[in-house]
């Protein structure tokens, strides 16, 4: 019983920094229906960018407290990865808007390659690790919890609220929604409908640095391949809790984290993956537009 | 009376759409403060007009002036869609309804008033810090979308998804969110298409409403002539994308080159016809 309960925090802590990414790649999908698979590359850039500020202040200071170090870590990373997607999108994927379908993905799978190159040669094709950052572990009822996990858990929580204000009750998140729904007319209402979808593209960015600098601190290391695995278990995040659906990505965040632990604890962690994509079929077989996702509505 | 001034000057507009050529060296004004009618046989361009006026097509050749109430005059065809709402003040509504239906009613008015709130909100950061500024915008624009909802008799349905009203309340929403975002200058395309009469009755209402309220001035496509003779002050007549009759609804109703381009009459009839509208009002007398 113990074992399961610690493998669910374990899962869901995983979730958690599944379910951050989830959000960018839910968010710009729901508002101009295209996967932007650089995303995850985004995601390993801000865990890069946290690294280099944690050595910086490290070398700087020599000692600075844990919680300042991580607050300015995640400033700084939400502005570089603010500011590389919103250029970006203006580079590689606002020109081919209104071109067919698949021009975007292609520049997106291109950008995501020229990303993962590009820290690879600043930044050397190592692993990188840090010194541990938080080490606390506490013991409730035989289970142990780190600091680590429930600064995962808290700081999702805390943006996922944040986020789903923004969206749901304020004149941004207005403007996202409309913009979503009928691009066109958004913008005879006055909407800069192009600013919006920048905006969109910096919020999800700035979520996937949180992600990063708390893949970093968790693990301890981060790598210019970090990108890719856990960018495509959250894309699998994002479509199984509903793809355009804020609280779906982060619930699919989480089942994902979960399948992915329990499995590796009680089966063969060499097919967790098998385990999270299998299950990803099954659900889509059944509910098509995710657990969350509203069915597809026929426009007339 | 005084000579009119006008809010909108069409010049030598003309749309090509490859070989076809949708609006022709068209000139016409709208006068400020009047409420003036398209109006033409399907396929006759009135929509394009539109769409060139709203920034949706970029004109092959002419001119479209706006020149607000101050003074301050805008070229429409070199504005992109959302400065031609934004800065010129010039507002649209279509055909086929296009409100946001996911959203609720009372929504979709506010998401119109949006550049004004997010100024206040500075970009949303303050929004999100409750400051006093944006807390007292956020009040104004919801005391104007009540405003309009009212005018448009949906007060008790604000809160509602605005895919779930009925035919005619989407259309009064379509013209409230339209107003919400403060335009000088209102293009409505067939607002009375698809109506019951009391419906349509009411759609007059909030026109007129619109024009004596808030001096708004109005551009209506429309096919049904009930509407166009009773409330414009100005009607202007398209055919084959160009320009056929001008004046006011009398002037066009009698007009022979109307009646012949609505009932379809052979160009060499258009002399009988004129012969026996001339013969039929001198029967008056």
């Amino acid at each position: 019983m113990e074992y399961f309960v610690q493998q669910l925090v374990n899962g869901l802590t995983l979730g958690s920094i599944y379910g951050l990414i989830a959000i960018g790649y839910t968010m710009v999908y729901g508002i101009i229906g295209m996967v932007n698979f650089a995303h995850g590359d985004i995601f390993m850039l801000g865990g890069f960018s946290a690294l280099i500020v944690y050595l910086l202040l490290l070398s700087v200071f020599g000692g600075i407290p844990i919680a300042l170090a991580l607050f300015v870590m995640i400033i700084v990373a939400m502005l570089m990865t603010g500011l590389w997607n919103w250029v970006i999108e203006k580079m590689a994927y606002r020109p081919l808007r209104g071109s067919f379908r698949l021009a975007p993905l292609i520049t997106a799978i291109g950008m995501s390659i020229a990303l993962s190159n590009f820290i690879q040669v600043t930044q050397g094709p190592r692993n990188k690790p840090i010194p541990s950052m938080v080490s606390s572990v506490y013991e409730v009822f035989g289970i142990s919890i780190s600091l680590k996990q429930i600064i995962i858990v808290l700081v999702t929580a805390v943006l996922l609220t944040i986020f789903w204000y923004i969206v749901n009750h304020t004149p941004l998140g207005r403007a996202q929604r409309a913009t979503e729904q009928d691009r066109k007319m958004a913008a005879l209402l006055g909407i800069d409908v192009d600013k919006t979808i920048s905006i969109t593209f910096v919020m999800g960015a700035a979520l996937a640095a949180v992600a990063g600098t708390m893949y970093l601190m968790y693990y301890g290391v981060i790598v210019f391949t970090d990108g890719f695995t856990p960018g495509v278990k959250a894309f699998t995040a994002a479509v199984l809790g509903g793809i355009g659906s804020l609280p779906g990505a982060v619930l699919g965040g989480i089942m994902i984290g979960l399948i992915e632990s329990l499995w590796s604890a009680y089966f063969t962690i060499d097919y967790k993956d098998v385990a999270t994509f299998s299950i990803l079929a099954v659900v889509l077989i059944f509910k098509p537009s995710g657990i969350l996702g509203r069915p597809e509505v026929e426009k007339v | 009376m005084m000579t009119k001034d006008p809010i909108l000057k069409v010049d030598h507009l003309s749309m090509r759409f490859g070989g076809l050529m949708a609006i022709n060296d068209l000139s016409f004004e709208a006068y400020r403060g009047d409420i003036t009618a398209l109006i033409g046989p399907n396929g006759a361009g009135k929509t394009t007009v539109f769409n060139c006026i709203t920034g949706f097509y970029k004109p092959t050749m002419g001119m479209i002036t706006m020149r607000q109430k101050a003074g301050k005059e805008f070229l429409l065809e070199r504005m992109s869609d959302f400065e031609v709402n934004r800065d010129a003040k010039v507002a649209r509504t279509f055909q086929n309804i296009r409100l946001f239906s996911g959203l609720t009613v009372l929504e979709n008015l506010l998401v119109a008033q949006h550049n004004k709130l997010m100024m206040a909100s500075g970009y949303t950061v303050l929004g999100l810090l409750g400051f006093p500024t944006y807390k007292k915008a956020a009040a104004q624009s919801i005391e104007q979308a009540k405003y309009w909802l009212d005018k448009a008799n949906l007060t008790d349905r604000a809160d509602d998804p605005a895919g779930d009203l009925p035919y005619g309340a989407q259309r009064r929403l379509e013209i409230a969110r339209a107003m919400c975002t403060g335009p000088e200058f209102l293009c409505l395309d067939e607002p009375a298409a698809g109506l019951n009469p009391r419906e349509s009755l009411a759609l007059n209402e909030l026109l007129r409403g619109i024009r004596s309220d808030t001096g708004t001035s109005i551009l209506l496509i429309e096919h049904d002539m009930s509407v166009v003779m009773e409330i414009s002050d100005h009607v202007v007549v398209l055919e084959y994308g160009q320009k056929i009759s001008d004046g006011n609804p009398d002037h066009v109703k009698n007009d022979p080159k109307v009646i012949a381009a609505y009932l379809g009459v052979e160009d060499d009839e258009v002399e009988d016809v004129i012969a026996e509208v001339e013969g039929e009002t001198g029967g008056a007398h």
